[in-house]
This record gives structure tokens, sequence and C-alpha cells, in this order.
């Protein structure tokens, strides 16, 4: 298929590892931020391919793994009224809540719906003015301009029965947290090429400048992701920090300012909890305060939820990049994407989720 | 304690179905939650020793007879999709389960659950499907059932149908026969059944239309069995329908305590399907099929039956996908096209839910 199989080509793949192999004289632990990213090295096997110098390390961009759970309590809540119709994209549906998931909250008689893109939620709420139609707006800059969007749309026709429950996070300040922690080990990060679709690699400079270390922005086929770790490995062993494009069919310096500009307008950066990491300054996105009437936050009283991660989940180190997914006592045993104690193991994207499916061989070999 | 939950202690399962204490739609999936249904609580109320093979069908022996036993259900929305309806769907899918047992099929039952308010017209239009179908095969519809229930009760209409087969002497096919060394043969390309309803259902445009696959495969398994030769060269067929080829694959390797290797770039998938699952991000691996089969053969006359195969307007592009081993039990595993390798799971919940 055309501009499918051009990208996982073995030939092509074989002859990046070696270009890598030649290169590389020591070790180096590079991290993909993206869980699309993470999914793709376990698809297709490419660790497999690289010599064993380059560690990969995967890093916190499932944006279903980081919503936290007060959240999707918050969800569970709002979608368990009578009245309501939740709609979500289908992953979320999985995620386990401090109690419950939405899908038992389906099971339980819930009008939970799974769509492909907020603006079928609007839709929706068109044809159902009857209920209160309330959209799970959760994921990075990427989903961002599309549920800016939504609620732009439904301000503007004063559709008074859409409202979005925001939980919006942004990838720069992760990294930012990341490479400030102490037990920091990443060397070399590849940064997520949808997000830079839409935001351009302005911000990746400027830590690549700030903590000396290459960035390399990267797609999500098998040779892109190959191509993005020889090009942190050049930098690495020439002793370079630079931030560099390697999904240059996709992502501009400056990005896509028609999707940023429609952000602005309904969105403000905000503190934001993530799931396994903690409260990080600046690192979400909220709706702006005349969009009140679309924040479903505020249309439901929800009171004060909080809640407390399971205890022998190891989310917030695996998605640090800390430890692996097989180093988690309970991997493979108490938690299996049937059963998942934490969030990384019930997106497809979740790092825990894509080594079950794909490299559990490698787990118990 | 009451009569009731008497009743209901002693049909519990003996393991716990995990937090799971409602039915979840993934219950339906064919994939490992469906699995678990059956493990725990299906197989310990039923208990028996023809249940227990958990084939497509039950053979049971009558009078020196053998007969294959089967039963289906077919909730799909929507009623109509490209290349299929439900009624025909509720022929090919029975008879497809009788086939994978090497029945040739006798007759078949039809029961349907009407919801109140269905469209006359829509039923007309469903049964003449069903007879057509039923017709082409050669078997009759020899009882049925009627009941309906009020409007937002059901769905339209479900059908159940039941099939009777008759099992040739000298064939004895069952999923738990894999062994070290067979090979693995597909019939034709996968997902075209799953993306032509995902397709309608969500009214997804792709370039180049993806019709659903379903067809009748008795022809087509008579043709293999006659060619190889020995019948009993043959192990064991599946119909990779709901859960797609890793689960019927993940199935026959666990019922038969072997491991598999198949390879990524022998798997048929046609571009239309490729695209619309790159689209959706999919595997056609997880998408359902209701006209292709899964055959493991000895491996000394897989390339004579793949030709069989091959010769049969079902089989056009059967091609040999990979080889039991006899290391890593229970496990499938999959050479990818950049030639490294991974694990084939089960899916765990659905991709797609009420495609059959």
């Amino acid at each position: 298929m055309r501009f499918i199989d051009e990208y996982r080509d073995q030939r092509i793949a074989q002859g990046l590892a070696a270009e890598i192999r030649q290169r590389v004289t020591r070790s180096w632990v590079l991290m993909e931020i993206c869980g699309g990213q993470t999914h793709t090295l376990m698809r297709y096997g490419i660790d497999e391919l690289l010599p064993p110098q380059v560690e990969l390390v995967h890093g916190p961009g499932c944006p279903v793994c980081v919503t936290p759970l007060e959240m999707v309590d918050k969800a569970i809540e709002i979608a368990s009224r009578p009245g309501v119709a939740f709609v979500s994209y289908g992953d979320m549906l999985r995620v386990p809540g401090s109690r419950s998931d939405l899908f038992h909250v389906k099971a339980g008689g819930g009008d939970v719906r799974v769509v492909y893109s907020p603006l079928d939620a609007l839709k929706i709420a068109r044809a159902h003015p009857e209920r209160q139609v309330v959209f799970f707006g959760i994921g990075f800059e990427t989903t961002a301009p599309a549920n800016a969007m939504a609620v732009w749309h439904a301000r503007r026709e004063g559709l008074r029965n859409f409202s979005m429950l925001v939980s919006h996070v942004l990838v720069p300040p992760a990294i930012r947290l990341l490479l400030g922690s102490p037990h920091n080990r990443v060397q070399g990060f590849i940064a997520p090429g949808h997000v830079c679709t839409v935001m351009g690699y302005r911000e990746y400079e400027a830590l690549s400048y700030d903590f000396r270390v290459p960035i390399v922005v990267g797609g999500f086929e098998p040779l892109d992701l190959l191509e993005a770790i020889a090009m942190l490995v050049a930098q690495l062993e020439d002793g370079r920090a630079e931030a560099e494009n390697q999904y240059v069919r996709s992502v501009t310096y400056p990005g896509n300012r028609s999707a940023q500009r429609i952000m602005e307008e309904v969105f403000e950066v905000g503190d934001r909890k993530w799931r396994g990491i903690g409260f990080i300054p600046h690192s979400g996105l909220r709706l702006r305060p005349e969009f009140a009437a679309h924040d479903a936050e505020k249309v439901f009283d929800l009171g004060a939820l909080s809640a407390e991660e399971p205890v022998e989940c190891i989310s917030a180190q695996v998605l640090q990049g800390l430890r692996k997914p097989v180093d988690c006592p309970a991997f493979g045993r108490r938690c299996t994407p049937e059963t998942p104690l934490g969030a990384p193991m019930v997106s497809a994207e979740g790092a825990c989720a894509a080594y079950y499916q794909y490299r559990r061989h490698v787990a118990t070999s | 304690m009451d009569e009731d939950r008497k009743a209901t202690i002693q049909f519990s399962c003996p393991v716990p179905l995990g937090a799971k204490d409602e039915v979840l739609l993934g219950h339906g999936s064919g994939g490992k939650l469906s699995a678990e249904l059956i493990r725990h609580l299906f197989l310990p109320a039923f208990q028996n020793p023809v249940l227990a093979r958990l084939d497509d069908q039950a053979i049971v022996s009558v009078n020196g007879l053998r007969l294959a036993f089967t039963t289906d259900s077919f909730v799909v929305s929507p009623l109509f999709f490209p290349g299929g309806d439900i009624g025909s769907l509720a022929v090919y899918g029975t008879v497809n389960d009788l086939a994978m047992g090497g029945a040739q099929p006798l007759c078949l039952s039809a029961a349907f659950i009407l919801e109140e308010g269905l469209p006359m017209d829509t039923l007309r239009q469903v049964v003449t499907s069903l007879r057509r179908a039923a017709a082409e095969i050669g078997v009759d519809v020899v009882t049925g059932d009627t009941k309906v229930v009020e409007k937002g009760k059901g769905d339209g209409l479900f059908i159940n149908t039941s099939g009777l087969g008759l099992v040739p002497e000298g064939i004895n096919l069952s999923a738990n026969q894999a062994r070290p060394g067979d090979r693995i043969l597909l019939s034709g390309a996968i997902g075209e059944h799953g993306i032509a309803i995902l397709a309608q259902r969500e009214g997804l445009e792709f370039e180049g239309r993806v019709e659903s696959d379903t067809a009748p495969l008795h022809t087509l398994v008579a043709a293999m069995l006659a060619g190889a030769d020995l019948p009993s060269a043959i192990r064991c067929l599946r119909d990779p329908t709901r859960g797609g080829l890793s689960s019927a694959l993940n199935e026959i390797a666990s019922q038969s305590h072997v491991g598999m290797v198949i390879d990524e770039r022998a798997i048929p998938v046609s571009e239309e399907v490729r695209g619309a699952c790159e689209l959706l991000g999919l595997d056609p691996l997880y998408v359902a099929n209701e006209g292709k089969l899964l055959a493991i053969v000895e491996a000394y006359v897989a390339e004579k039956v793949l030709e069989v195969m091959r010769a049969h307007p079902q089989g056009r592009q059967a091609q040999i996908i990979g080889t039991v081993t006899e290391s890593n039990p229970g496990w499938v595993s999959m050479r990818t096209a950049l030639g490294t390798t991974r694990i084939v799971d089960m899916l765990a919940g659905d991709q797609l839910p009420r495609i059959c």
C-alpha cells in the first residue's frame, strides 16, 4: 500500500539498524514520548533490531494512561446520572476508576456512547435536545484542536445541552519535569510527531537548549522510529544536543497555526494532575471562563472527588521511564488487559498493554 | 436462604469471574472474555465430554451414524450490509460450523425473535434471503419458532439457527489435533466482514467498497477432504469469525497444547481492508470473517491441499501462513514484515460489537 509499505521496508530497516550499530560506542538511554510510538516499537519488535547499547524507555505520552483517577471517577459519576448521554473515545471506557469503569456504567443501563470525533458528540446533542450530552475531552495537543472546535461550535449555536469534561495535558511540561528529576536516566527523546504537527517544535528546541539534551521529532511507522533513533544516536555520539525533525512529511517548525488559534481561543493553560506522576504546573488545558456553560465540571455539581492509585501499580515509574512494565510483580499475573490495575495496561498505547500484547515472550523467556 | 438463591449458588462458577459481576459486551466478542465465560460458567454447568472439546460443532454417534449438531444466534446490526444480510448469514454461519467438523449439512432450524413494530417488509426480505441461501446449499429449514418482544426490548430482529449434518466415515477433525510440524493454511483475505459492517454502521466511506465475505464453505471443505491423500491428514478446520484470525489460532494452539509461528507477509489482506484498518487503528488479525477457513494439515499434504483450495471459488487466495511448533505451547507468534517476532494474542474485549 502506498505511503505505508515504504515505511515498513525490511531492507531499509535493516540498513538503518546497521547504521545505528556502526555508530554506537557506548550505552544510551532514549525515550519515545508518545504511546503511539511505543505501540509501533512493540508491534514491530524494533528492539530486536537495535544493538544492546541502545535502551528504549517508554514515556508518558498515552493520554488514556495519564488521565487522573479522579477524572475517570467524575466521568463515571456524570455518566451514571439519568438524562445524560456520555460520549467518549472507545479506549476510555475500559479505564478503571477507583470503583468502576464506564463499561460497567453502560452495562448498568447508563447511556455511554463511543465516537471517533468530538464533532459526532455535537451531532448527538443536536439530535437529542432532551439529553445532556457530555464529551470526555482527553488527550494531548493532538486532540485539543478538534475538542476546542466542538466547544466553539456549541457556544456559537447556543447548544445548551452540550458540555465537555476536559482533561487535556501538554507534553513539554512533562518532559521538563522528567529532565529536572534527580532520578532521570533519559539522554535523548523522540518527540511526538502528531503533537508537533499541531504545535511545531519550537518548544522542544527550548527544552533541548535548557537541558543540553538531543530531541528528534519522530513519526509512527517503523522506519520513522529507526531513523529517529539513528539521528539521536548520531547526536549523542557527536556530543550534540539539538532539536531535529525526522517527521518532515507532517511536521513544520511553526506547526499548524489555525489549530493553535482555535485552541488558544477556547482553552487556557492550567495546572493538571497526571495519573501516575502527580501535579505538574502549567501542564494542562482547561476551558476559558467564557465557555463555562459548556464546562461539565461547572454544569454538574460533582463535589470534591479524590482517589488513590492501587499501591501495587508501578505505573508512576513506568510512565517516567524509570522501570519497565515487566519489572512489575503484578505484570501479566494480577494485572492484564482484562483486569488492569493501572491505566498503562488499558489503552493499546499504554506501555504495559503494548508489552503484554506483543512482547510477553521476551518478558517470560 | 431462599430456593432461588440456592439454585444460583449451585450454578455459580467454581472460579470467580474476576471482577466482572455483570455481563459486558466483551463477553460476546469471541475474545478472552468470551473464553473466560465459557470456561468458568457454561462448561462447569453443562459438563460433558462432547462439549468439553469446544469445537464449532458437537459430533454425536447415533446408531453408528456420526451426526454433527450446532447452533448459532445472529444479532448483527445493521440487518442489511454490503455483501449480505442477517438472513443469509444465519444460514452460512451455521452451515460453516457444521462444515468445520467435516459434516455435510442435512437440515436447519430457524427461530426468530422479533421486536414489536418491525416492518413486515423487512422481515419478508430477511426470510427471502434466508430461504435463498438454504436453497443454494440444498438444505431445508425443517423447523422453527417465532417470538415477539415489546418495542424497545429487542433490536428489530434476532435469528437463531441450528444445523444437523452427517460426518462421513474416516473424518475426524478437532481443534485438539494440531501437531508440531503441521502447516497452517488460510483460505483467503481476512477482515472483510468486520470492516464492511463497520463502514455501513458508522457511515464511513473508503476508496473501494468493502463487501462482507459471507459465504458457505461446505463445498470447499468437501474438496479439501477429498483432495488430501488421507482425510486424516487434515487435522483441524476453523472459521475465524468473531475475534478474527488471532482468536481462531489461539484457540487451536491452546486446545492442542502446541505453539504456532505465522508469517505476516503470507497473510492475505485486501488493500481496502488494510487501508480501513490503518485509518481506524484496527488490526486485521482481529477483524471478523464470515467466509474464510483455517486448516491445520500434515506438512506432506500442505501443497496439495493448497492447490485444491486455490481451484475452488472460496479459496482462490489461499496461502500457507505458518507452522505448528512444539515450543511455546499455547502461544501464537508472528514473523513481522520487518523480520522480527511478536506475539499474536487473543483480544481482551472487542474491537467492534454485534458483527454477526
